[in-house]
């Protein structure tokens, strides 16, 4: 090895083999998915017009088989049966009153993100601004008010800064607003804190007041906004992406409490009284929570290991009773319509 | 470009070689090094926030945390390389082990699927970041002739900006091949890191700075090394302008709050820094060989300058936008390379490593502390007052800063 020409020969042959092996690899992985592709599909089928024709669960699928990442619908009676499988792509879907909300990315050289209102025959009705990487998506119960929230990380040398961007739209209308231009009441007093950041809306039926996020000074709390008044008033320390229950009495959101960063826990609140009760889901779960009916929840949480790509949607009661189970495999994003 | 392979250190042909203006064969051939390891690692960067937030389902909360966690890290290894490498006076190996590093956390990624894995593999891959700077800084240095060290640096920071610019493309290239297969874009990034660490082990010479510069006396560094003239006062005004420095994110943050097409073309933005990092790269190293590179230095300084006026100024949208990213790619190209090319030649070829390793960690600390302040600033005063107050500070540093290393670059001249 002590001459040039040996020493070049070597490191010729190197590169030969490690582009051959990354092409190799490469064309072996497209096969691959081509192959899974064709292959009968792992997940029993069945027809959109049924399921959407009964109350129903919309989705993103996440079976890694057959259309990973696409919308798909289970009816409400037989979550775990066969699901109806659309083409659409989103990171992140929800669904209400006939009308979905779709939230998606397209890597690229310069990976741009969209967010779009659709039919449930995923026809395109409305494209809405989305500036970042996709969070949360909520339609109000009525279809007429969609938010999405985006981060926008600051890549940087320095690194380490992101921040968050909430809008609410007025579904076929104009943008109502960024909710960083809301007036923000804390200690009944308004407050302009320049670090705020808002994420995870929920709606009432009243298409007026709705919960979210903030985050300034380090702390997350729940507000309850107002959308005639553009103001939002802080409720309960340490909670994030806030839920409410149909009849509007209680809200499920994530709490961080003690556990460490990227951990949170579910809890409930119950509006009238401010009281919190921890869920029985002991897991960690990070997602905005979705009602199944009055009394309980349901959340994706990824399988993790090997099955990272893979989450499940579970359910758990609302109240602290109970035992979390599994209500869809291979399901994130889900959203009841009935 | 032409590349000597039968490399000898073109310092030994003195003036000759530079008569005929060619970059050294080791210059070159570390560029390429860096350049199939930033094509790795950009890759991975680059795909990185989508894989945890959209396919592991991570908050791009913990992702914030997991690339702030490690800033300090790297700076403190960085000194440790400098050291090792001056010591042992085998640069190339202790680059080796850094770059070593780097190929076994890409090999690790494969596998990794929870946050403290990923955590661990990045936190890895800095390591070997850090530790592997200063002694290839070094090996440029030995290789290049007194009076061309800033084009050296150049050429090879524009090799490591090409990798940097391709990464990104290859990854998202490998995705529209294999939609949703991260697991090929970390085999592939494997591929070309284990090429660059092939590269440096089989043809890079094993350049022993200290013994052919007559010292074989193993080197001693201490504290000491800061009283070679002109170095403390490098790294002083170093420090003072590095802690001005605003993180290229604030400033993307800025723009896009201001211009809606930099929100638009939010990733964009960071590609046009880099692409006029690319082009200005050599001509300001040149530049810099001939009107004094602590000159050019402190000029890059008043282009950031600059650049924060089109950030946070009167002047807002898309122009304004464009010419900021242009002045943040003038500041990179005038300062990165040259800070290296400078603190390299001030001190001792027995020391030389440590030398620069010095000034580069002032310069990553000092940055270190501003995105800590300047994140408590922009909370405090809010974005554009922070801004005008980091401006006016740094109106004021750079005459300061000019006249602490003015004349470092006659300070000494050891090669």
């Amino acid at each position: 090895m002590r001459s040039l020409r040996a020493r070049l020969v070597v490191l010729c042959v190197i590169c030969v083999l490690l582009v051959g092996a990354a092409v190799g690899y490469l064309i072996n992985a497209r096969n691959n998915q081509q192959r899974a592709r064709a292959a009968a599909p792992p997940v029993a089928r069945t027809s959109l017009a049924g399921v959407l024709s009964v109350p129903h669960i919309v989705f993103r699928n996440t079976n890694p088989r057959t259309r990973y990442g696409m919308v798909a619908a289970v009816p409400l009676t037989d979550p775990s049966g066969p699901r109806a499988l659309t083409d659409t792509e989103c990171d992140r879907v929800y669904a209400a009153a006939r009308k979905v909300l779709c939230l998606s990315s397209d890597a690229g050289v310069v990976t741009t993100y969209a967010a779009h209102v659709l039919t449930e025959q995923m026809a395109t009705l409305q494209a809405l601004p989305l500036t970042g990487v996709p969070s949360r998506a909520r339609l109000s119960p009525d279809g007429t008010l969609a938010a999405t929230t985006s981060f926008i990380a600051g890549d940087s040398y320095a690194g380490g800064s992101f921040s968050t961007r909430t809008v609410i739209s007025q579904v076929g209308g104009s943008k109502v607003g960024d909710l960083e231009d809301f007036t923000l009441v804390h200690d009944g007093q308004r407050i302009l804190p320049t670090d705020r950041n808002y994420w995870g809306v929920t709606f009432a039926p009243d298409d007026n007041t709705f919960f979210a996020t903030v985050k300034f000074s380090g702390q997350t709390w729940l507000v309850r906004g107002n959308i005639a008044q553009h103001r939002v008033v802080t409720l309960h320390k340490d909670a994030e992406c806030p839920s409410l229950s149909p009849d509007g009495k209680f809200v499920v959101y994530k709490q961080r409490g003690s556990l460490p960063v990227g951990q949170w826990r579910l809890v409930g609140y119950d509006v009238a009284t401010g009281k919190v009760t921890p869920l029985a889901e002991k897991r960690t779960v990070d997602d905005q929570v979705e009602w199944l009916d009055s009394s309980r929840v349901i959340y994706g949480i990824p399988r993790g290991g090997a099955q990272a790509a893979t989450d499940d949607v579970w359910e758990v009661p609302a109240d602290g009773s109970g035992i979390p189970k599994l209500l869809i495999p291979d399901a994130w994003s889900p959203a009841v319509v009935r | 470009m032409y590349v000597t392979l039968r490399d000898r250190p073109a310092a030994r042909e003195g003036r000759a070689n530079a008569a005929r203006r060619r970059v050294a064969g080791t210059v070159v051939l570390l560029g390429v090094v860096s350049m199939f390891t930033d094509i790795s690692s950009e890759s991975v960067n680059a795909v990185l926030p989508i894989y945890l937030t959209s396919f592991l389902g991570m908050s791009a909360l913990s992702y914030g945390f997991l690339d702030g966690l490690y800033q300090g890290v790297s700076a403190l290894v960085r000194i440790l390389g400098g050291w090792l490498s001056d010591r042992t006076d085998h640069p190339k190996w202790i680059a080796f082990i850094g770059y070593f590093t780097s190929v076994v956390t890409r090999v690790l990624l494969i596998p990794a699927h929870t946050f403290a894995a990923i955590s661990g593999v990045i936190a890895a891959d800095r390591l070997g970041k850090g530790l592997r700077t200063a002694p290839r800084d070094a090996l440029i240095a030995s290789s290049s002739p007194p009076e061309d060290q800033g084009r050296a640096f150049g050429v090879h920071r524009a090799l490591d900006t090409v990798g940097a610019l391709l990464g990104p493309l290859l990854a998202f290239w490998i995705l529209w091949v294999v939609p949703n297969d991260y697991r090929t874009v970390f085999v592939v990034s494997l591929a070309f890191a284990v090429i660059g660490v092939a590269i440096l082990l089989l043809v890079v010479p094993d350049l022993r700075p200290r013994r052919e510069g007559g010292t074989p006396r193993a080197a001693k560094v201490s504290l000491k090394l800061l009283l070679t003239p002109g170095l403390g006062r490098l790294v002083l005004a170093t420090g003072l302008l590095g802690v001005l420095t605003v993180g290229d994110g604030f400033l993307y943050l800025e723009l896009s709050a201001r211009d809606s097409l930099a929100t638009r073309y939010f990733p964009l933005l960071y590609i046009g820094t880099n692409a006029a990092y690319l082009v200005l790269a050599i001509p300001l190293g040149r530049f810099a060989d001939r009107v004094g590179r602590a000159r050019v230095f402190i000029g890059g300084h008043a282009a950031l300058l600059a650049a924060y006026f089109f950030a946070g100024g009167p002047v807002a949208g898309a122009a304004a936008s464009v010419a900021c990213l242009l002045l943040l790619g003038t500041y990179y190209a005038a300062t990165d390379g040259v800070l290296a090319a400078i603190s390299g030649s001030l001190v001792e070829k027995s020391v030389r490593a440590s030398g620069i390793a010095t000034a580069q960690t002032a310069a990553a600390l000092a940055r270190f502390v501003s995105s800590l302040g300047f994140g408590l600033m922009w909370t405090e005063l809010g974005r554009s007052q922070a801004l005008l107050v980091v401006g006016v500070l740094l109106a004021l540093a750079i005459p300061a800063a000019a006249g602490l290393v003015r004349g470092v670059d006659r300070a000494k001249s050891q090669v």
